[in-house]
């Protein structure tokens, strides 16, 4: 058996140094977790069966260290407007206490990474970055606040990141904080305790479900997770690694940066074009290349595609129409929830309009779609993403 | 992990038993780790001819697919009808449960000598220990 070695490309870096440990490294060796070098990090890529942990997120609840993601603070009187000039998205806006998904792009428009920025007062800024990007996107952050009363500041190793996702993870966080959760909406977030701790508890996620994320002291992580884990397990909860996020978000629909996202692609060829927000006011980096793309008629579309067989379609495998490459799939994975392989993929726009018209079911019976899966063409077909919502 | 003494193994981390001229085959506990958790087996149709060292399958689990190789040369006799149903079984009973196929040994194989390549538990072991995992 060898492996065809797929690996997250934007997580593959050479390891010229060992991984660094986040603040729980020591806990998942204790849990028996595989680990993997994912971005310079020592994370856990699963516990025990990473389909077992998927469905327990999807039932129940899941418990994460993110503690790889990289923690940039932008603080300073002119923070918000540093922020609005770095990024696409209009962060003087954003009230205190909540939060927003947005990017960072190059002058040309390119996604350099996918943010979430929290507003934790009026001069002060907590950017999440990719762990891949994390240091980049903090020079860039820097390079482009000169000059402006705004101070950037890494402060990854000041954090342990815990999230907690699934339908009962209100339950399970409830009684351990001292935050009434009915008010954290979604994207805000509040300095609460948790199992008495000082953190940054924020309703924010990526899996799909109803979930926290809980910046803690480095110091408080191990007592935090442990007193998550003893109050959960009676709600099925258990600790989840990096491929069931994985397959999660790709369920959720939901963009990777070096898959979806990448400075080859703008937010408007993933979708995302509402994210890049022109009515701001003053200049970004990126709003030229940007308000051209607007206008233009998409080269690509991201789209959903559900095999037909059990081949699954991988990272930068062709997609085919009557036999011909159309696309690129991004991300591709087994679906635990649908139970047949699922992925997304950059195709023409003419293809993807197959998703939306009423002929197109017809079409795609016929087989025309598919996915050169290592020299055989394996039939898809096109779905609106997600491939899950969750239940209202 | 497990390396049962008396099978052998491939440097493709395949397991094979031999009895008399039949050899069953399946991927060893170190590859079911490394690969997570099973999804799909598309293991080679009975009649079909297989040489030592070709590729004759794929393994597919969530996060990867893998090449199968076929430790010996032979033809297929049988496959585990289970596995299509639950390839589960790969994950929690590798060396029982989660056997993939049979072969029927080329001539010559089934001699009671060893066909060329593979390697006792204590080879494989080492192997692994190597590639430290």
């Amino acid at each position: 058996m060898t492996d065809h070695a797929i690996t997250d490309p934007a997580t593959t870096a050479p390891a010229t140094t060992a991984p660094r440990r986040t603040p729980l490294t020591q806990v998942h060796e204790q849990l028996g977790a595989t680990l993997t070098d994912f971005a310079g990090w020592l994370m856990p890529l699963r516990y025990g069966s990473e389909t077992a942990e998927h469905q327990a997120v999807r039932t129940a609840a899941g418990l994460f260290d993110l503690s790889h993601m990289g923690e940039l603070m932008v603080s300073g009187p002119q923070a918000g407007a540093a922020l609005d000039y770095a990024l696409v998205g209009n962060l003087t806006a954003l009230r205190p206490g909540r939060a927003r998904y947005t990017m960072i792009c190059a002058a040309d428009g390119g996604v350099l990474d996918d943010l979430i920025v929290y507003r934790l007062a009026d001069t002060e800024f907590l950017v999440v970055a990719n762990a891949a990007n994390a240091a980049a996107v903090a020079a860039l952050l820097t390079d482009r606040a000169a000059g402006m009363n705004a101070a950037v500041a890494d402060r990854t190793s000041d954090y342990a990141l815990i999230a907690i996702q699934g339908p009962r993870c209100a339950d399970i966080l409830g009684p351990l904080t001292d935050a009434s959760l009915g008010d954290v909406k979604y994207y805000a977030s509040y300095p609460a305790t948790v199992a008495g701790a000082p953190v940054l508890l924020a309703r924010t996620g990526y899996t799909g479900e109803d979930g926290f994320e809980i910046f803690a002291r480095p110091q408080d992580a191990e007592d935090i997770w442990a007193t998550l884990s003893k109050a959960g397990a009676d709600h099925g909860l258990v600790p989840a690694g990096l491929a069931a996020r994985d397959t999660l978000r790709l369920e959720a629909g939901m963009p990777l940066f070096g898959s979806e996202l990448g400075p080859g692609m703008t937010p408007f060829d993933a979708g995302l074009g509402r994210v890049v927000k022109f009515d701001k006011p003053g200049d970004f980096v990126g709003r030229a290349a940007l308000a051209e793309r607007a206008q233009a008629a998409p080269e690509r579309t991201l789209v959903g595609l559900v095999g037909q067989s059990r081949r699954v379609p991988r990272h930068g495998y062709s997609v085919l129409w009557d036999g011909a490459a159309c696309g690129t799939v991004t991300s591709g994975a087994p679906s635990p929830t649908l139970g047949a392989p699922i992925a997304m993929a950059y195709v023409t726009p003419a293809v993807a309009e197959e998703a939306v018209t009423e002929a197109a079911a017809a079409r795609q019976d016929a087989g025309r779609l598919a996915v050169d899966v290592r020299g055989r063409a394996e039939p898809a077909r096109l779905v609106p993403l997600p491939f899950y919502r969750r239940p209202a | 992990m497990s390396v049962p003494e008396e099978l052998h193994y491939t440097a493709e981390h395949e397991w094979v038993a031999i009895s008399g001229s039949t050899a069953s085959v399946g991927i060893t506990d170190h590859a079911q780790r490394a690969l997570g958790d099973v999804v799909f087996v598309s293991a080679p149709a009975p009649g079909a001819k297989v040489t030592a060292g070709e590729p004759c399958g794929e393994v597919e689990s969530t996060k990867s697919v893998s090449d199968l190789y076929s430790p010996v040369d032979g033809e297929v006799t049988e496959v585990n009808a289970e596995i299509d149903d639950d390839p589960g079984l790969v994950n929690s009973d590798p060396y029982g449960a989660g056997w993939l196929f049979k072969i029927s040994l080329a001539e010559g194989d089934g001699d009671g000598e060893l066909p060329p390549g593979l390697l006792s538990a204590d080879e494989y072991t080492a192997l692994t220990a190597e590639s430290g995992s």
